[in-house]
């Protein structure tokens, strides 16, 4: 096997790993519900960025001075976050159960916790991408060669902090910024259509000073080319990804009711078979 | 930074906005570390020296005050010392759930100040006045609110909050004529209150540029054979319990007095305290009754609040005379 096919092997089972992770973190929190859907969208994305992009160790080098810094402003898909951060070893098969317990590290939204490898908290939307650029200018100042990657949500660049972030950037010329915007076409109540449209957002970027590229969030050959690609060294980078909220279930694809449910033991059952059957 | 009689004199002559600039600057020049995010107000706050003799610790982001925090916080992740300024409604209000989530509940460290907080912009009308921005923030876990009495104790503030462990908010207050409470270096500490004058029967508890105001009334009550004491609550987050218990066991009235709303400020935090202790004394809370009015001078606007010397005077006796 070429060396290229056997990344793409290791994206591809990281990520088939996750759905498995993300599932049973749903299914054991129970009547507490999960967001669900754009967990399971970005699953692509972090595989590729925690299991080939960035530069992370294990969990012995927590606070590694030179490591890549990640920021998952669209906190609500912390089970996407928790099962990469799980299969990198920095959190634990015990902790991963405790996953919305009561006095539990593993909320519904992340928080801060340096011993789980996660660096901030987040669940209020439009934050991550401004404290992307307090890191990417750090990172400048201080001649380190470490990147920053924030995930963000399409329905969360209805706020207007996400937009004064964008704005920012290109000022001091963040090449070492890069942006996920997590394009499932949905939000909490309905489509982006519905709610707030928000039109072609790869000129939105494009016009505020930022490389643009636009692919498919699942194709893991997409995702690994645009992260091998150098690219314009003066500009922040920014990629649409687009991507199928609720990804690799039957019941959840392209359904909304998905956003934030509970899964049955019916529907528990259906997704293990699906993940079995799938490759 | 040098703080000796020249340069202390320097300050009361410039107020307390040049002075931060002065003093920021001379912070920055030792200390590479230290970095310093406005929103396009480099000379409202003294630091266009800064930005042009030390570009690369100054930060402009424009008129954007929530990712100004969020900025921040980043830089602050990464062990930078931040200072943040604009003016006080849009360093407190605009961004207040940035200030929440970074740097309460994350606990990301950041020194903010508020410019010309309360009064001083009356002219301008109730956009750029600020009476709510210890209320708001003082709900929010991990920072402390400093409220600095003059020039000298707004350039300490800033000395002590970048000691600090957690976040600090300094709310600036009146202008280059504020008059001088300390003409002499002294020892500052957060929540540490300092008695400016001693005396029995009444404790005024203030902060900030008022605080002349209450020292003329004490003086005037004194007069009065009421013997008065001043404390400058310059801390108004952590609160100084200490000091409001040792009034409440001397005196028969304590008064609050503050450019902010009666709610959710020093005369809230002090009553906090007091309605903890069996038979308190009566409490005499003096501020912005909780209103808006047409905008006008900051004189006009303490008279019109009952915040001068005079006014603070009649309703202390009216009190005492119940």
């Amino acid at each position: 096997m070429s060396f290229e096919k056997k990344n793409i092997e290791k994206i591809k089972l990281f990520s088939k790993n996750m759905r498995k992770k993300i599932l049973q973190m749903a299914f054991d929190a129970g009547a507490s519900s999960a967001h669900f859907g754009g967990a399971l969208s970005i699953v692509e994305i972090l595989a590729t960025l925690f299991s080939y992009k960035m530069n992370i160790k294990k969990k012995k080098d927590i606070g590694w001075d030179s490591r890549d810094r990640f920021i998952l402003s669209k906190g609500h898909a912390c089970l996407a976050y928790y099962s990469s951060l799980n299969l990198k070893g920095f959190i634990s098969d015990e902790d991963l159960k405790t996953f919305e317990k009561d006095n539990s590290s593993l909320a519904g939204h992340p928080v801060k916790n340096k011993k789980l490898g996660i660096d901030f908290s987040n669940g209020s939307l439009g934050m991550g991408l401004s404290i992307g650029i307090g890191l990417a200018i750090s990172s400048k100042k201080r001649k380190k060669l470490f990147n920053t990657y924030v995930v963000i949500g399409d329905g969360e660049c209805n706020e207007g902090s996400v937009w004064e972030a964008a704005m920012a950037a290109p000022k001091f010329e963040l090449d070492n910024l890069n942006v996920i915007i997590d394009r499932n076409n949905f939000q909490q109540t309905g489509s982006n259509k519905e709610i707030m449209d928000l039109g072609n957002l790869s000129e939105k970027w494009k016009s505020f000073g930022w490389n643009v590229t636009e692919i498919d969030g699942h194709s893991l050959n997409d995702l690994k080319n645009y992260f091998d690609t150098k690219k314009d060294n003066t500009k922040p980078n920014a990629l649409i990804a687009n991507t199928i909220k609720g990804k690799g279930f039957s019941f959840s694809e392209n359904n909304n009711a998905w956003h934030h449910s509970v899964i049955t033991k019916s529907i528990y059952e259906l997704g293990i078979e699906e993940l079995k059957n799938g490759n | 930074m040098e703080i000796n009689s020249k340069n202390i004199k320097l300050w009361s002559t410039i107020g307390p906005r040049a002075s931060l600039g002065l003093g920021i600057l001379d912070l920055a020049k030792k200390q590479k570390e230290l970095i310093v995010v406005t929103c396009d107000v480099s000379t409202s706050a003294g630091l266009d020296r800064l930005r042009k003799t030390l570009p690369d610790q100054y930060i402009d982001l424009g008129i954007a005050e929530q990712n100004m925090i969020g900025v921040s916080a980043g830089l602050a992740s990464e062990n930078f010392n931040v200072i943040t300024t604009t003016f006080a409604p849009f360093q407190t209000m605009r961004c207040c759930e940035q200030i929440k989530v970074n740097l309460g509940y994350m606990e990301e460290r950041v020194t903010m100040i508020g410019l010309a907080s309360g009064l001083i912009l009356g002219n301008l009308g109730f956009t750029h006045c600020c009476i709510e921005d210890i209320g708001v923030l003082r709900s929010i876990p991990n920072l402390n609110i400093i409220s600095p009495a003059d020039s000298l104790e707004t350039i300490k503030s800033i000395e002590a909050s970048l000691h600090s462990k957690k976040s600090t908010y300094i709310r600036v207050t009146g202008g280059p004529n504020n008059p001088i409470i300390y003409e002499s270096d002294y020892k500052f500490e957060i929540g540490k209150s300092i008695t400016l004058k001693k005396g029995n029967d009444v404790t005024l508890f203030g902060s900030g540029a008022i605080l002349e105001n209450c020292m003329i009334a004490a003086k005037a009550l004194e007069e009065k054979k009421i013997s008065t004491g001043v404390v400058n609550m310059h801390t108004i987050k952590p609160i100084d319990k200490d000091a409001i218990l040792n009034a409440a066991e001397k005196s028969k009235l304590i008064v609050t007095v503050e450019e902010h709303n009666i709610i959710g400020g020093l005369g809230s935090a002090v009553s906090e305290v007091l309605s903890n202790i069996r038979n308190s004394p009566k409490q005499l809370t003096i501020g912005i009754n909780d209103s808006y009015t047409k905008s006008g001078s900051y004189k006009y606007l303490k008279n019109y609040y009952r915040l001068t010397s005079e006014k603070i005077l009649e309703d202390v006796q009216i009190l005492l005379n119940e």
